[in-house]
C-alpha cells in the first residue's frame, strides 16, 4: 500500500535537492522527446543553456525577458501568503502600462528623475485600483476573488485594445504614415526612458533593479513587521485573525493593492525599460501576468526566490525563442518547456509530503480468514 | 428511466399519511429548515426503512414544526415502524416516547418505560448522583466587585434566528460563574458575545463598569477580556504559525515583542521560552508549528497568552474538551489559580461534575436563555439536570 503523508519537519536540504533532482528528472524525458523526435539531446541542451544564459548578450536578454516576472511573480507571492488568489496580476499591469505611459506622455519635457518617479508612482496606483476591485468585494463582501480579479483581466484587455485600435485617445500615435496603416501608442518622450547600467556588458534595466529591491521590502515587511505578522496570521486562520483583534478586512484590501501595485509597476517598467509606447499586442500576447503565477508557487512564495525563478523562467523563454526554428518546431519548445515546469512543480509534493510504501504480509495474512480445516 | 411522475405520487401519499406537508416538486433552497427536515423523514420512509434514527432532531424546530413533528413519529410507529429519538430534553421524551434509555459518557445507564418516569428521576439518571459526593476540596470563594456584567443581552445565532435571549449575568473578581447546559443552547454565541465576535442584537456588557460596543473583538480585549474558545486549533491558535507566534497572538502591537511597526523577533522568542517554561509547554522549540502539540499543550500555549495579557474576567468554552486526565487537571488548576488573582472567571461546560469541583455560582442556560442560577452551595445535581433539559423553567 502506498500512502502519503504530512511531513512533520520540511528538512532543509530536501528544499534543495528536491528541485534539483525534478530538474534532471525533466531533463531525462526530455531526452526521450528529443530522441522519439530524432534531435540530438545533448546539443539541444547546450544550445538551450547557451541561448539563456552563456552565448554573447544572452543574460542581458534573459533579463530583459525576467524583469517583468519577477514583478507578477512577487504581486502574486504577496497575495498568495495570504490565502489570497489574485489571479489579476495580468490586467494590473497592463493598468499600470496605461496610468504609466499616459504620465510619460504627459509629463513630456520635465527632468527625467521626475518623469520616471511619477511614472512609477502612477503605475503602482493604476494596478493597485484595479486590484481594489476584487479587494473590496472579497473583504466586505465575501466573493471569490480568483473569479473576480481573473475577469478583470478580460476587460483590462479590451480596455488596453480600444485605447489603441478602436480609438483616438491620448494615448495613441495619430501622426504619420506608419501609425495611418498600423495604429500604434505614442512614442514617449526620451525624459520617460527608464536608465540601464551596463556591468560587464550584461545590461540591468532599471526595472530589474526595482524588482530586486522590492523582493527585499517585501520580505522585510512579511517578516518583521506587525502588518507582516497579520497577514500571516489571517493567511493561516481568518478566524485566528478576528479572535486576536485583527482588522481582517482592511487587511485583505490592503494585501490586494499592495499586490496590484506591484503588478502596475510591472506594467510602468514595461512602458519605460522596454517598450517606449503604450504596447497592447506586445503586452496582451506576452502572457506575464499568469507566468507570474507560476514564478510565485515555483519560489513557494518566498520574495527572493520569486526574484530568482523569475531569472530562470526568463532563460528558458529566451531560449525558447533562439530554439525555435525550422529544423525545431516551436510546440517542442513548449514540450521542453513544460516538462520542466511539470517536475519542478510536482517535486514540490515531495517537500510537504513523503510517501511510504507499506507492505503488511503478517498483518494481511492474519486479516485473512483461515481455512477451514 | 426515472419515473418522476410516480415518483411524486408516492411522495405525496406518504407525505399525506404521516402527515409531512411537503410540496413534492419544490427545490430544496426553498425549503424551511423544518420543512427540509420532512424531507429527510420523507427520504427514509420512501425508501421504506423500517428502523428510524432521529438524532436530536427538533434543534431546527419551531415548537409548532416540533409537536408536527412529533405526531409524524407517532404515526410512524404505529405503522410498525421503530423509532430511535436521541434527545437531552426531557418533554419531548416524555411527549413521543414509549420507552427511554438513558445514556452517560457512553455508557448505558437504565432503560424504563416513558409511563413510569417522571421528569425528575430521569434527570437523575441523566446526571448521575456520584458527583454529590466530596465535590468541594476547597471552600467556596468571595466575589469581589463586578468585573463583566451582562444585561438582558441578545445575540443572533449563526443562521440568523436569535440565539441568546435576555440573558444577565455578573461576575465578580475572584470568582468563577459556571455556566452549565446542554451544547447547542447558546454558550458558544454567549462566549463570542461577551469576547466581541458576535455583534449584541439587545442588551449591554459591561467590563470593569466600562460599558462596550460589541461586535468588536480588539475592544474587547483592550478591555480585559480574556477568551478561551472551544475552537482551539483554528481560533484560539493560528495552527500553521509557531507556537512563538501564537504567544504574542493579542499582544504583538505592543511593546516588548514590538516597537512602532517593528517585530522585536528575539523578545518574541524569549518570552515564548519563558511562558513555555512557566506553564510547563512540552514542544521541543518555540518555532514548532501550533497545530504538531496535543491538546493539552496546546490549551496551556492559550491560557499562558489569556493570562499574560493581565486580564479582568477570563471567559473559559469547554476548557477541557478533549484533554487527558492531566491536562484536565491543569487546566482546572489554571483557572483556580485565576480566581485567586481576582480574575472573575465565566467557566462555560457540560461538564457537572467539572462545574461543581470548580463554581461558586452556577447558571443553567437551555435554549438561549438563563433558566435559573444557583450557590455552589446550595445547588443539588437533580435540580440542575432538570434544568439543563428543559424540565422546569423558572422566573429569573
Amino acid at each position: 500500500m502506498i500512502r502519503i503523508e504530512r511531513r512533520l519537519e520540511q528538512p532543509r536540504r530536501l528544499v534543495v535537492v528536491v528541485p534539483v533532482v525534478s530538474i534532471v528528472v525533466a531533463f531525462l524525458i526530455a531526452t526521450i522527446v528529443l530522441l522519439a523526435t530524432s534531435h540530438p539531446p545533448l546539443h539541444t541542451f547546450r544550445r538551450l543553456f547557451d541561448a539563456a544564459f552563456l552565448a554573447n548578450g544572452a543574460l542581458t536578454e534573459t533579463v530583459v525577458s525576467a524583469t517583468p516576472l519577477a514583478f507578477t511573480g512577487l504581486a502574486a507571492a504577496v497575495a498568495f501568503r495570504m490565502n489570497l488568489f489574485n489571479i489579476g496580476g495580468e490586467g494590473q499591469l497592463y493598468a499600470g502600462a496605461i496610468t504609466g505611459a499616459a504620465m510619460g506622455l504627459l509629463l513630456a519635457g520635465a527632468p527625467s528623475p521626475v518623469v520616471i518617479g511619477l511614472m512609477m508612482v502612477a503605475g503602482a496606483a493604476g494596478g493597485a485600483l484595479l486590484a481594489a476591485i476584487p479587494g473590496v468585494l472579497r473583504a466586505f463582501f465575501s466573493t471569490n476573488e480568483i473569479i473576480t480579479s481573473l475577469m478583470l483581466n478580460y476587460v483590462l484587455a479590451l480596455v488596453i485594445d480600444y485605447l489603441i485600435f478602436d480609438s483616438h485617445s491620448y494615448l495613441r500615435e495619430t501622426k504619420g504614415f506608419e501609425a495611418s496603416v498600423f495604429p500604434q501608442g505614442k512614442k514617449l518622450p526620451p525624459e520617460a526612458t527608464w536608465s540601464s547600467w551596463t556591468i560587464h556588458g550584461l545590461a540591468l534595466p532599471l526595472g530589474f533593479l526595482v524588482a530586486i529591491g522590492l523582493a527585499a521590502a517585501v520580505w522585510g515587511l512579511y517578516a518583521r513587521t506587525r502588518f507582516g505578522f497579520e497577514v500571516q496570521v489571517i493567511g493561516d486562520s481568518v478566524r485566528a485573525g478576528r479572535y486576536a483583534g485583527m482588522r481582517t478586512r482592511r487587511k485583505i484590501l490592503a494585501v490586494m493593492c499592495l499586490s496590484g501595485a506591484i503588478a502596475g509597476l510591472g506594467g510602468a517598467s514595461q512602458d519605460g525599460d522596454f517598450r517606449h509606447q503604450l504596447d497592447p499586442r506586445g503586452l496582451t500576447q506576452a502572457n506575464y501576468g499568469y507566468t507570474g503565477i507560476v514564478v510565485a508557487a515555483l519560489a513557494r512564495y518566498n520574495p527572493f526566490a520569486v526574484v530568482l525563478v523569475a531569472f530562470m523562467l526568463g532563460g528558458l523563454q529566451n531560449a525558447g525563442y533562439t530554439l525555435q526554428g525550422a529544423d525545431f518546431p516551436a510546440g517542442l519548445v513548449g514540450v521542453l518547456q513544460g516538462l520542466i515546469l511539470f517536475s519542478v512543480l510536482g517535486g514540490e509534493v515531495l517537500i510537504r509530503y513523503r510517501i511510504r510504501f507499506d507492505r503488511r504480509p503478517a498483518k494481511a495474512e492474519a486479516a485473512a480468514p483461515e481455512p477451514a480445516s | 428511466m426515472l419515473q418522476t411522475r410516480a415518483i411524486e405520487k408516492r411522495v405525496a401519499e406518504l407525505s399525506r399519511r404521516f402527515g409531512l406537508a411537503v410540496d413534492p416538486r419544490a427545490r430544496i433552497w426553498q425549503l424551511s429548515l423544518g420543512e427540509q427536515q420532512r424531507v429527510e423523514i420523507l427520504k427514509a420512509l420512501y425508501q421504506d426503512a423500517r428502523i428510524l434514527i432521529l438524532d436530536e432532531p427538533t434543534a431546527v424546530l419551531t415548537p409548532h414544526e416540533a409537536d408536527a413533528l412529533f405526531e409524524t413519529v407517532r404515526a410512524m410507529a404505529a405503522d410498525g415502524r421503530t423509532v430511535i429519538f436521541i434527545s437531552h430534553k426531557l418533554h419531548e421524551v416524555k411527549a413521543v416516547a414509549d420507552r427511554v434509555t438513558v445514556l452517560r459518557r457512553g455508557r448505558s445507564i437504565a432503560t424504563v418505560p416513558v409511563a413510569e418516569a417522571t421528569l425528575r428521576s430521569l434527570a437523575a439518571l441523566m446526571v448521575g448522583r456520584e458527583v454529590e459526593i466530596g465535590r468541594r476540596a476547597d471552600g467556596l470563594r468571595a466575589a469581589g466587585e463586578a468585573v463583566l456584567e451582562l444585561e438582558a443581552v441578545s445575540a443572533n445565532g449563526d443562521r440568523g434566528a436569535l440565539a441568546l435571549r435576555d440573558v444577565s449575568l455578573c461576575v465578580g473578581g475572584g470568582e468563577i460563574v459556571a455556566i452549565a447546559g446542554v451544547a447547542g443552547n447558546g454558550q458558544r454565541e454567549l462566549a463570542e458575545t461577551i469576547a466581541g465576535m458576535r455583534p449584541l442584537a439587545a442588551g449591554a456588557v459591561r467590563v470593569r463598569r466600562r460599558r462596550l460596543r460589541g461586535g468588536d473583538p480588539r475592544e474587547a480585549i483592550a478591555s480585559g477580556v480574556a477568551y478561551v474558545p472551544e475552537d482551539r486549533l483554528g481560533t484560539g491558535v493560528a495552527p500553521g504559525l509557531s507556537v512563538a507566534s501564537n504567544v504574542v497572538l493579542k499582544s504583538y502591537r505592543q511593546p516588548p515583542a514590538s516597537r512602532g511597526p517593528i517585530l522585536r523577533l528575539r523578545r518574541i522568542r524569549e518570552l515564548a521560552q519563558h511562558l513555555m517554561q512557566h506553564y510547563d509547554v512540552r514542544a521541543s522549540s518555540p518555532q514548532v508549528p501550533a497545530w504538531q502539540l496535543s491538546g493539552g499543550n496546546l490549551q496551556k500555549v492559550v491560557l499562558a497568552r489569556e493570562f499574560s495579557g493581565e486580564p479582568a474576567v477570563l471567559v473559559a468554552a469547554s476548557p477541557t474538551r478533549g484533554l487527558d486526565v492531566a491536562g484536565i487537571e491543569t487546566v482546572h488548576a489554571f483557572l483556580r489559580d485565576a480566581a485567586t488573582r481576582g480574575i472573575g472567571v465565566l467557566l462555560i461546560s457540560e461538564d457537572l461534575d467539572e462545574i461543581l469541583a470548580l463554581a461558586d455560582r452556577i447558571a443553567v442556560m437551555y435554549e438561549g436563555s438563563v433558566v435559573g442560577e444557583r450557590d455552589a452551595g446550595s445547588a443539588t445535581v437533580e435540580e440542575l439536570g432538570l434544568m439543563m433539559a428543559g424540565g422546569e423553567r423558572e422566573q429569573q
